[in-house]
Parts: C-alpha cells; structure tokens; sequence
C-alpha cells in the first residue's frame, strides 16, 4: 500500500520535467540521423538501415526503438526537452497535435523536388490525413484502416445476399445470422468501449464530428445521429453483444467457436488471424470493404485512415540525410521488404505490386478499402473526442442515457475541451487584423 | 555517544557544521519535493496544456478556474464518489482482513505461522501486472474461475470487470487482497508487544476468547490499528495502479479514481494545469482525512 505513492512519480517526474524545460541547443551532425520508430516496426525497421549506409556512405542512422504504449508520452516529454530525434514514426492521427506543438518540419518544399515520393502513388486518404491547413508534414510510410472479416461459412449459411453493400443489407444478413446462430452466438462483436466503430460509421454517414474550423462539437448532427441509431440498435436487436474489449479473452478462439460471425478490425489481423486460428477453420474467414450508409452513397463506405507516416522535426528540416532516409523509406523496393518484414501494408500502389498482396483475396478488401478512407478533425484535440464518443455511445448502449442526452452532453463536453482552441483561433484572428 | 541528555544547541560551529551536513540531503529534497510541489501548485492556477507547450504564451493564468471547473465537471464526481467507495468499503475490509489473518498468524494454536506470513505478504510484492494478468483470468466472464465457482451454485454468469455494477466490486476485492498483506505485518508486531500476562491473568479471571479479544487485544492495539487505517485510507485514496491496469477506469467510468484522472488529464490529454487542480483536491481530501482520524483517536486516548 505504501509503496502507491512512489508508482506514480514517473508522474511528478514529467512535472518535473515539464518545469525545467530548457531550452539547449545541439549542434547537428550532418552525416548522424537519429530515428526513432515504435513497436514491432522499430525492431523491423533496423533490417533496412545497412542498405541505406551502404548507398549513402559517410552517413549513420541510430534507429531507437520505442514501444508503442510509451510512444505518444516519449515524444512529447523529447519535444519539451528539445531532445526530439531528426526523424520519426508518427501515428497519422498524431500529427495534428505535433503540428499544434510546433514541433514538426514542413515539407512540401523537399516534395516539390524530390523524384522519390510520388504522391499520386500514395492512397490518397492516408496522404490527405497528413495535411494539416493545407501544409504537408509527413510521408505515409504504411497504411492501416479497418474492414469486414467474417466467416463465410455462418455468412453462406445464412443465405443472405454478400458481401453488404449498404447498411440495409448489412443489417438484413446479421439479423439473418443471429436468427440461426441462437441465444449464445451473435453477428458482430464490436466492443463497446472501442470509439473507432461508432466514429467510422458516422462518418460514413457524412457527419463531419466538428463544426467548421473545429471549434464546436457537431455530435448533434441528424448524420451522426443516424448512424449511431444503427450501431446502438444492434445491441438493442441482440445482434452485438454488449462487452467491452476486455472481456473477449481470446478474439480468435471465439471466433472460430463461432460466438459472433463478424468483426470490424484491421490489417494486422490478416497475419494474426492465419496463425492462431485453428487448421479447419483457415478456409472459412475472409474479408470485405465496409458497407456503405445507402446505395447513393457509393460502395464502399468510408472507414478509418489509420497507419504511420514519417515525419522530419523541426529542428532536422534541413539535415538533408534526415530527408533521404525518408525517401529510401518511401520507395516501392524497401516498402514492400518492409512489408515482408512486418505485415504493415504498403502506402503506395506500386509498392503492393511488388508483394504477395495483389495475389491475396483477403488484401484485396483492403485494397478497395483504402481508396475510400476519412480521416479524423484535424485538430489535436480529436483523440480526447473521439474517447469521450465512445464513453457518450456506451451510455447509450447500456441504457443509462437516452441517444439524445448522450448526444447532447457529448456535445458540451467536447466544446469544452476545444475552449483553449476556440480562444485561440480568436487571438490569431485578432493578431491578422491590422 | 554519552547516554547523558545534551543541550539539543551545540555551538555556533557545530550548528553551521550541521547545516552543511544536512545541506546535500535538504537540497535534494527541495529540489525533487519541494520544487515540484510548488511548480505543481502554480500549475494548477494555469491552463497549461499541449499549446502551452508549443509556445507558453499560450498558457493563461486562470486563478481558481481550474478548481471551480473541476466542482462543475460530472466526471470529477463520478471519480471522487468511485475513490470514496473504494476508501469506505476497501479501507474496512483490508483492516478486517488483516486483522483475522493477524490474530491467526500469531495464534499459538495456528501451525506453520511463517508460512501463512509469506502467503499473505506476497500479494505485497508481486508485480501489479502479472497480478492483472492472473486476476483478468479468474474475472473472465465465461471461462473465470470466479464465475465456475459461483456456477456451481446456480449464479448467473457476471461480467465483472466489464458491467459498471460489478467492476468497482471487483477492483476492491483484487486491491483488499493485494494491499492486506501489509497491514497484517504492522498489526502482528502490534499483537507481539502486548505482554503475555495480560492474556493470563485474563485467562485466571475465566474470560473467554472473545473477551480476551474485546478487552484485551483491541484496546491495546488501538494506536496499531489507527495507524494501519491510515496508512490503508490514504493508499485507496491515492489508487491509480489496479483500475489503470485492469479497467483503465472503465466501463463507463465505474472504477474511474481520482488518481487515475489526474493521470488520464495530466499525461494523456495533456491537461496539466486541469491534472495539478486535480492533485492539490486529491492532497487536500487526504489531508482531511487523516487529520480527522488522527484527531478523533487522540479525543479517545484523552477520554
């Protein structure tokens, strides 16, 4: 009990460091380029570096790695300490917050010139979500969004007509599959604590989550608020069961014992799901693009712009061998050794050529899927929206609030976190005027 | 060293040798504590955040706003009533719990006692984590060992860290069996310095052991047992670890603790200034607290 109080100063720690922020200056080593990159990625991306000291001679890449849960914490304490690396993986949902933070290099200037990276290559989505104010400050290094994986054998089973093209027909196959799987099976799992189903379906619905510029919640919206009548009437219905991400102690197990017929995940799961489903059931999972709201509204549905990019930090915008490790990073060849290495898919079409993927009916969905990707508001608040969203969706889920309390408190919540930018926007505007 | 008492004032050199000697240990503590407090205070009349970071321009000194925000914020409460929850159901019961494996421990009746010690100690100092990952199993809502027991019985299958009715039970049971280990230890060496002949001599008058219990155990191990409920009120006010590793503070909020949202502004919105408000109410209901327990034991000992 005692020793409570000393797990928490890794918190006064950042206070601390917070306090005695100072600003030191280093002198750059032109041929040494620090990258940091997270997770599996870090480890992976280090089979790469030797081809590009080899090309490059003379220069040095340090690559640390971080692990993913200490990523977010470790950049912003580096960024207040000026000790950020020259380049760096950034969660493409982060980078509006680094832009806020100032801490990043432009670099539409290096793109004009450089033959390297081709945006038109890119998936236009993932590109789009690196744009902040029309600035463009990092390259997608590899793309993630989320899509259909079910089982066919439930899906054929039931008879209904597939994959969904619209959430009608969506709606129609998963009563269909609950009608034959019973009390104890269900269609869908979409944990309830998880913002990123409910986010992607309103903006599939054409919800834009904030006003213009960001200043106000838009939760209200009739399109938000269609879609999640569809996603909480799925628990009502019974065919989502109603748990939170914890209490599925092994997705894969489940699935394969047939507890629900759908889930709505992401590309790591490809590789996830070939290795620990069990042998029988390898040729009864596949994927598809997510359904769209309506016919109109053109198949398929958007879903989330998710992934990596690379980023320059502001103080490396002119380290010039910071700059060609992105561009080595970026190429089709090392994209798709890249790829071989982690299982991240490729941000570039013609990288996905060079790969095993084209040939894979289960990359395909995700394929279609990235040419119709959203992104979240670009502002650095949205991560803090997007979690209070789900929290405002699980109310409504378990019963505690009606849709249009939630909806309502949901929405002067979120206004409240966006006070600080609302004040800002105003002194920018009032610091333009002459 | 004379046993004599000295003057507590040496001389004029001894006292400035004093001060040098102590000078690198009281640096260190006004550096790392005092100075962090102070700047932590001076925080908490900031918005500092995110912005501010990027440019401390963009920081306002906002006085009490972030204590007033923080009496207007549902979510303050939600957290302040779970924390007070935790502090009225767990505080008791690891002092029960401690108390009955602290009588049993020092029971000359109980064989293997330095066994019953090291089992109770060593939900103490295991790691936190692989505790989580142990308990997350007897949780489990279809597979837990909990939940198989309670089959038995004819109990309906519970969700209990994913239903906001049973979470917060489920975190005081993971936190009372995790924290009483401790207490159990200061409460035995309480138990051992009550002299033997007390329990004689009542034992010649005929008293039972329940009344060697009433009259002799527990008035003599008052000062242990307010020190314990201290020690325990102030850990289950400051809980951050258990909720944080194994809910995260959901679902909906239901073992959302005070700490676990100064944590959850402070380093993961970023809210500083919101976070520092958070930590002085936090420093503030625990001083409180202890006063009134402190103070309500020395009324007693007056008595």
């Amino acid at each position: 009990m005692a020793r409570r109080s000393y797990e928490l100063s890794p918190a006064l720690a950042g206070l601390l460091a917070l306090a005695l922020a100072a600003c030191g200056a280093r002198d750059p080593d032109p041929n040494l380029v620090r990258f940091w990159a997270f997770g599996r990625e870090g480890e992976m991306v280090r089979e790469l570096v030797p081809e590009f000291e080899r090309r490059h001679p003379g220069v040095r890449v340090e690559v640390q790695q971080v692990p993913w849960t200490a990523a977010h914490e470790k950049l912003l304490t580096a960024h207040v300490g000026n000790a950020t690396p020259d380049v760096a993986q950034l969660g493409n949902t982060w980078v509006p917050e680094f832009v806020a933070l100032e801490a990043l290099a432009p670099l539409d200037v290096r793109l004009a010139v450089s033959r390297a990276v081709a945006r038109a290559d890119y998936f236009a989505g993932a590109w789009d979500s690196n744009v902040v104010d029309g600035v463009t400050w990092g390259v997608p290094w590899y793309v993630d969004t989320r899509v259909l994986f079910y089982r066919t054998d439930l899906v054929a089973a039931s008879g209904a007509p597939w994959p969904p093209r619209t959430w009608a027909e969506w709606r129609q196959a998963m009563a269909r599959i609950k009608q034959r799987g019973g009390a104890e099976r269900y269609a869908i799992l979409l944990p309830v604590d998880e913002w990123d189903k409910p986010v992607l379906l309103g903006l599939q619905a054409g919800a834009a989550l904030l006003d213009a510029e960001g200043r106000r919640g838009a939760f209200r919206d009739r399109r938000f608020r269609r879609a999640m009548v569809f996603y909480t009437d799925l628990f009502a219905a019974g065919l989502a069961p109603p748990v939170t991400s914890s209490g599925i102690a092994n997705l894969y197990q489940q699935f394969a014992e047939g507890y629900f017929a759908m889930v709505v995940t992401g590309p790591w799961n490809l590789g996830e799901f070939r290795n620990r489903l069990p042998a029988d059931m390898q040729q009864r999972w596949a994927t598809a693009p997510l359904p769209a709201p309506d016919a109109s509204a053109g198949y398929p549905g958007v879903s989330l712009a998710g992934g990596a990019s690379l980023v320059l930090f502001r103080h490396a915008a002119e380290h010039d061998a910071a700059w060609r490790l992105v561009e080595f990073l970026s190429a089709p060849a090392q994209q798709a050794r890249f790829y071989a290495l982690t299982g991240d898919l490729p941000s570039r079409r013609s990288a996905w050529a060079r790969t095993d993927l084209d040939a894979d009916p289960r990359a395909a969905a995700f394929r279609e899927q990235l040419g119709a990707l959203a992104s979240l508001p670009k502002v650095p608040e949205s991560e803090q929206i997007v979690a209070r969203v789900a929290e405002a969706v699980e109310q409504v889920v378990r019963g505690s609030r009606t849709l249009d309390e939630a909806l309502a408190a949901l929405d002067a919540d979120v206004d409240r976190m966006l006070e600080k930018r609302r004040w800002l926007l105003e002194k920018k505007a009032g610091e333009a005027r002459p | 060293m004379s046993a004599v008492p000295r003057e507590s004032t040496g001389t004029p050199k001894e006292a400035r040798a004093a001060w040098w000697l102590l000078a690198p240990a009281l640096g260190a503590i006004v550096l790392f504590f005092a100075l962090p407090v102070v700047a932590g205070l001076l925080l908490s009349f900031s918005d500092f955040d995110l912005y501010a970071i990027a440019d401390p321009r963009n920081a306002r000194f906002v006085g009490l706003g972030n204590y007033a925000r923080l009496l207007r914020d549902p979510l303050f409460w939600k957290a302040l009533g779970n924390t007070f929850l935790l502090v009225a159901v767990g505080g008791p019961l690891t002092l029960a719990v401690a108390l009955g494996g602290a009588l049993l421990v020092n029971s000359r009746l109980a064989r293997l006692r330095g066994l019953y010690r090291t089992i109770f100690f060593a939900p103490v100092v295991t790691t936190l984590v692989a505790v989580a990952v142990v308990w997350r199993a007897l949780y489990h809502p279809r597979f837990g060992l909990f939940n198989q027991i309670l089959g038995l019985f004819g109990v309906p299958e519970i969700d209990w860290l994913g239903h906001p009715r049973w979470a917060m039970f489920a975190i005081v049971l993971l936190s009372v069996w995790r924290s009483f280990g401790y207490c159990l230890v200061i409460l035995v060496a309480g138990l051992q310095a009550i002299p033997e002949t007390l329990y004689e001599a009542a034992r010649l008058d005929g008293a039972s052991w329940w009344h060697q219990l009433r009259h002799v155990t527990l008035p003599l191990l008052r000062p242990t047992l307010v020190f314990a409920g201290v020690i325990t009120t102030v850990g289950f006010f400051q809980l951050f670890a258990e909720p944080y590793v194994m809910t995260r503070g959901g679902p909906l909020n239901a073992t959302l603790s005070i700490a676990l949202l100064m944590y959850q502004q402070g380093f993961r919105w970023w809210n500083m200034g919101h976070a520092a408000a958070i930590a002085f109410t936090l420093f503030a209901l625990i001083l409180a607290t202890s006063a009134l327990q402190v103070g309500l034991r020395r009324r007693e000992a007056r008595r």
